[in-house]
């Protein structure tokens, strides 16, 4: 028995992945024959989507998996899916002015779509520099992104269902996979049914409110393109202002959306077969909730004391009731589960509501959602473990399990969580350490609380950061070792670490 | 009736012998030694083979059988016996079972397994226990009349204000009946000049509340409240199941198990019971976590020797009360001597249970005291029956066996029994027999 990788295999079904993956370029390819821009970037790049991943498949016609190769797929599909999204950002942007034309720009964007991060390399977003099928890719690669691909793929491949369990494990947000079905292509069909339902009403709901005379600018294509990267909690938008660009009526109507992105799309599925209890007694579910509230309550007050410049866009907060309450309640809803829209430049506010701010992205949305960072059930067990350890420190004879919810956690689940945790601060921390050394050596150094938002904002999918890198700054400026190293933390933040170094790890082990 | 009882350990043999004097037996065992020797201690008829096949089942004649029983150690075996009995005949099968699984799926459908009753062994015994914690004076303690009515026995020390007095001053209670007195194993029927005296044990039957204001007299120190510490040694199922119940009247035992997956386990399944892995015989960690202290101490380990060392222990530590676990019978009075408060034998327990079934429909309850010399019984009365249209003083005088009654609900409602009280067909009756008597009593309601 060989203990090395299977690598036909595995780049076989990268193959399929890609494949299928670039069939979703018929989006942004009928956008751009709409507009009649662009059109020809998304039927090349998916000519050659298709074409190398039937080259990968016919590596190995009959790929067949184990756990290391599964874990191999979910890692380099991500990675996989990145480079073909980067395909058309370099052909469209090659030779014009926008920033995309260069391969580090367009894999850092495209990288951080598909992981729903919603930070930019684009140095200036505007139709003028881009055409409306580019940006709607843009949009895409985050709704694609959101679900993930994998679960994508085995809702709708039947040869991936066999080690679906398997793969969607490695993938899946949270420290443990909920199979909602016996056979678990349904169970990613039930995800992306919901996913796709909530996709629609929103879209459905901002077009009403346009057609409605609430909101001038929010028409179709605004509609369906942050429709497209709200569920996802990714954070792009077509427009440079973000959410800041429209009317507070759209704002506050993003806010139910984007906290319902963060919740376990698995008791959705619940409450749809009438078991709504599943939800509300849901232990995660009522703290994800209580803190939003929470941190939205302190940031309302910091702001409405005066937490924020008057001179930035969305306004005087200070002395304001519902502008500081909207753009707390906002900025928190956006920022704790990872999707990263803003309706206000926090990047120009006070050090204190800069510290809620940062403090939010370390909480992160649910497990089984669609957002990123360390995760509300992750927290919970961490103190229940860390109360449990210094009771028994005192009491040693006594056994006393984790619970959750009246559920026991099982110690296993407890050891992979601290692993988790540790590999994730241990990552945020070096990799703030090298964006400060590196950006000082290009000559353009962040300071040191900007570094360290710049690394979280990555890692935790989040978006954006403080200073040039805030809401409405970009990434583009940063030298490109910065860049490449940030395509890594997104990377491995989507697929929580774990994954992505245990391929490498048992790589390097058994040679 | 024609009973036929597959498994003769201990709780067969015990059953066995309580029916054979009225009733045509056949026991079944697969040990024909076992089978042999039983043919001669008792006046029944004995077959040596597999219980669960129907041919032995067929020369056992279960096909007539009233009522088939079976109580060898092995769940399964049990209840392949009663579904294979029941494809034979139609008589009423009653399993004992270890698992509380099967008692909860036998609970969850009826007739499951073709099991007509169910009698999980380890659960009776922690009800039993859970009883007793419930009633610390008391000795045995069983519900009657759907809980309407509880029998205790209470054993008298020294120190009890109610020793030295008699029946009718200790009798405050408008509801509560003295039915008996065991004094130096004898029993005595109690009149109103009856003496209390320091080393007695007496039975009362009456309400529930009334039972817990006596206990009170008699061990106005140890009623037990939420906030009193138990401890229960040992996490065999009989220990798990005592700390389940417990919790489920809201108490917060603490439960000391060796092994430490067990541990873990019963840590799992009891969210409110502070779970300890330890060996309970070391007095340094008994001392260390106050054991003596503690208000009540369960012994429920694996074996009686180890119950017996930690019971000691416990007791020369300072615990109040301690219960042991026992499961040879023979050693139950050894426990007592020998100053454990109570010692509880599962498998008495569970021939009690099992017994009371095998008594004519009337008899619904019955509880066996002070090693068979009394019982209590249950009856319901039937239109026309000697019982009925009676006052309590005519019937004491008509009859010779000696009986006491306890109590009387009609309706759901509890009737203080007095001599002028008049008996009614549907009334439930609640009286100590003496054991000599108790198919003679049955018999007349």
């Amino acid at each position: 028995m060989t203990r090395t990788i299977d690598t036909r295999a595995t780049l076989s079904y990268i193959g399929s992945i890609l494949k299928y993956l670039s069939a979703a370029m018929l989006v942004p390819l009928l956008v751009g024959a709409v507009y009649g821009e662009d059109a020809w970037v998304f039927a090349a790049s998916m000519a050659i989507g298709v074409a190398v991943g039937a080259a990968l498949e016919r590596l190995d016609p009959d790929p067949d998996l184990g756990p290391r190769e599964g874990l191999a797929v979910v890692a380099l599909a991500w990675l996989a899916a990145a480079v073909l999204g980067a395909v058309p950002y370099v052909l469209a942007g090659y030779g014009t002015a926008s920033a995309l034309g260069h391969p580090v720009n367009a894999l850092f964007e495209s990288t951080s779509g598909f992981t729903t991060t919603g930070a930019t390399a684009l140095a200036e977003i505007s139709f003028d520099r881009h055409s409306h099928a580019v940006l709607m890719w843009r949009q895409l690669t985050q709704w694609l992104g959101g679900m993930g691909i994998i679960v994508l793929m085995i809702a709708i491949l039947p040869e991936l269902a066999v080690n679906g369990a398997q793969l969607m494990r490695s993938e899946a947000p949270g420290p443990e996979l909920q199979k909602l079905t016996p056979r678990i292509a349904e169970t990613a069909r039930a995800l992306w049914v919901i996913y796709v339902g909530f996709t629609a009403a929103l879209i459905v709901v901002l077009y009403a409110l346009h057609l409605g005379g609430l909101a001038p600018n929010m028409d179709l294509y605004n509609a369906i393109a942050h429709g497209f990267s709200t569920l996802p909690t990714g954070g792009f938008s077509p427009e440079a202002d973000s959410i800041g660009a429209f009317s507070p009526v759209v704002q506050w109507t993003f806010v139910p959306f984007m906290v319902l992105a963060g919740v376990n799309f698995a008791l959705f599925w619940y409450v749809l077969r009438d078991e709504a209890r599943e939800l509300f007694g849901n232990t995660e579910f009522r703290v994800y909730v209580g803190a939003v509230a929470l941190l939205s309550a302190v940031l309302a007050a910091a702001l409405f004391r005066g937490g924020a410049p008057p001179t930035e866009l969305g306004g005087v907060t200070a002395g304001v009731p519902e502008n500081a309450l909207r753009q707390g309640v906002f900025q928190i809803a956006s920022l704790l589960n990872s999707t990263g829209f803003a309706t206000a430049n926090f990047a120009r506010w006070e050090t204190h509501t800069q510290f809620l701010l940062l403090f939010a992205m370390f909480v992160g949305g649910s497990a089984g959602s669609t957002g990123g960072g360390i995760k509300v059930i992750r927290w919970l067990i961490l103190f229940k473990t860390l109360r449990r350890e210094l009771y028994t420190t005192a009491n040693p004879d006594v056994v006393r399990p984790v619970r959750l919810g009246g559920e026991v956690v099982d110690e296993e689940v407890i050891r992979g969580i601290l692993v988790f945790t540790l590999l994730y601060f241990l990552v945020f921390a070096f990799s703030a350490v090298f964006i400060e050394l590196d950006t000082t050596r290009a000559g353009a150094p962040l300071t040191g609380i900007e570094a360290l938002a710049a690394s979280l904002a990555t890692i935790g999918n989040i978006g954006p950061g403080l200073g040039p890198l805030g809401p409405f700054g970009t990434y583009e400026w940063l030298p490109d070792t910065t860049k490449l190293l940030m395509v890594v933390l997104m990377w491995l933040g989507r697929l929580e670490i774990v994954p992505v170094l245990a391929v490498f790890i048992s790589a390097v082990d058994d040679r | 009736m024609h009973v036929v009882i597959v498994g003769a350990g201990e709780v067969g043999t015990s059953i066995a012998a309580s029916l054979a004097p009225d009733h045509e037996v056949v026991v079944v065992d697969v040990d024909p030694d076992r089978a042999e020797q039983l043919k001669y201690e008792l006046d029944v008829l004995t077959i040596a083979g597999d219980g669960t096949t129907s041919g032995i089942q067929t020369a056992a004649n279960v096909g007539d059988a009233d009522m088939v029983i079976a109580c060898t150690d092995d769940d399964r075996t049990n209840l392949v016996t009663c579904g294979t009995a029941k494809t034979l005949g139609d008589g009423f099968t009653i399993a004992r079972v270890k698992s509380t699984e099967y008692l909860r799926t036998w609970e969850g459908t009826e007739r499951a397994f073709g099991v007509d009753f169910m009698v999980c062994t380890d659960l009776l015994t922690a009800q039993n226990i859970v009883r007793v914690i419930g009633l610390p004076a008391a000795v045995d303690v069983d519900p009657f009349a759907s809980g309407l009515v509880q029998m205790a026995e209470f054993e008298i020390d020294a120190e009890s204000p109610v020793a030295g007095q008699t029946v009718s001053e200790a009798d405050r209670f408008e509801s509560l009946t003295f039915v008996g007195i065991f004094r130096d194993g004898e029993m005595i029927i109690p009149r109103g000049d009856t003496p209390i005296g320091a080393g007695d044990r007496a039975v009362v039957i009456g309400s529930p509340e009334s039972v817990h204001s006596f206990a009170n007299d008699v061990a106005p120190d140890t009623t037990p409240d939420r906030a009193d510490e138990i401890v229960i040694v040992g996490g065999s199922e009989i220990g798990y199941q005592t700390a389940r119940l417990l919790e489920e009247r809201e108490f917060t035992p603490r439960l000391i198990e060796r092994d430490g997956d067990r541990a873990r386990t019963l840590a799992e399944e009891l969210p409110n019971t502070v779970v300890m892995e330890h060996d309970a015989t070391d007095t340094e960690f008994l001392s260390r976590e106050h054991v003596d202290e503690s208000d009540i101490v369960v012994a429920a380990l694996g074996s009686d020797e180890q119950n017996l060392l930690v019971s000691v222990l416990a007791k020369r530590l300072g615990a109040d009360r301690v219960i042991a676990v026992v499961d040879s019978p023979d050693y139950v009075t050894v426990f007592e001597e020998i100053g454990i408060d109570i010692a509880i034998n599962p498998r008495t327990v569970t021939a009690e249970e099992i017994t009371r079934f095998t008594y004519e429909s009337i008899a619904e309850n019955i509880a066996v005291l002070e090693n068979d010399q009394a019982e209590v019984l249950e009856l319901e009365l039937t239109e026309g029956c000697r019982f009925a249209g009676r006052t309590i003083a005519e019937l004491v005088d008509e009859i010779d066996a000696r009986f006491v009654i306890g109590a009387i609900t009609r309706n759901h409602a509890l009737v203080t029994p007095r001599g002028d009280t008049v008996l009614e067909p549907g009334d439930h009756v609640v009286l100590l027999v003496d054991s000599d008597a108790v198919s003679e009593i049955a018999s007349m309601a």
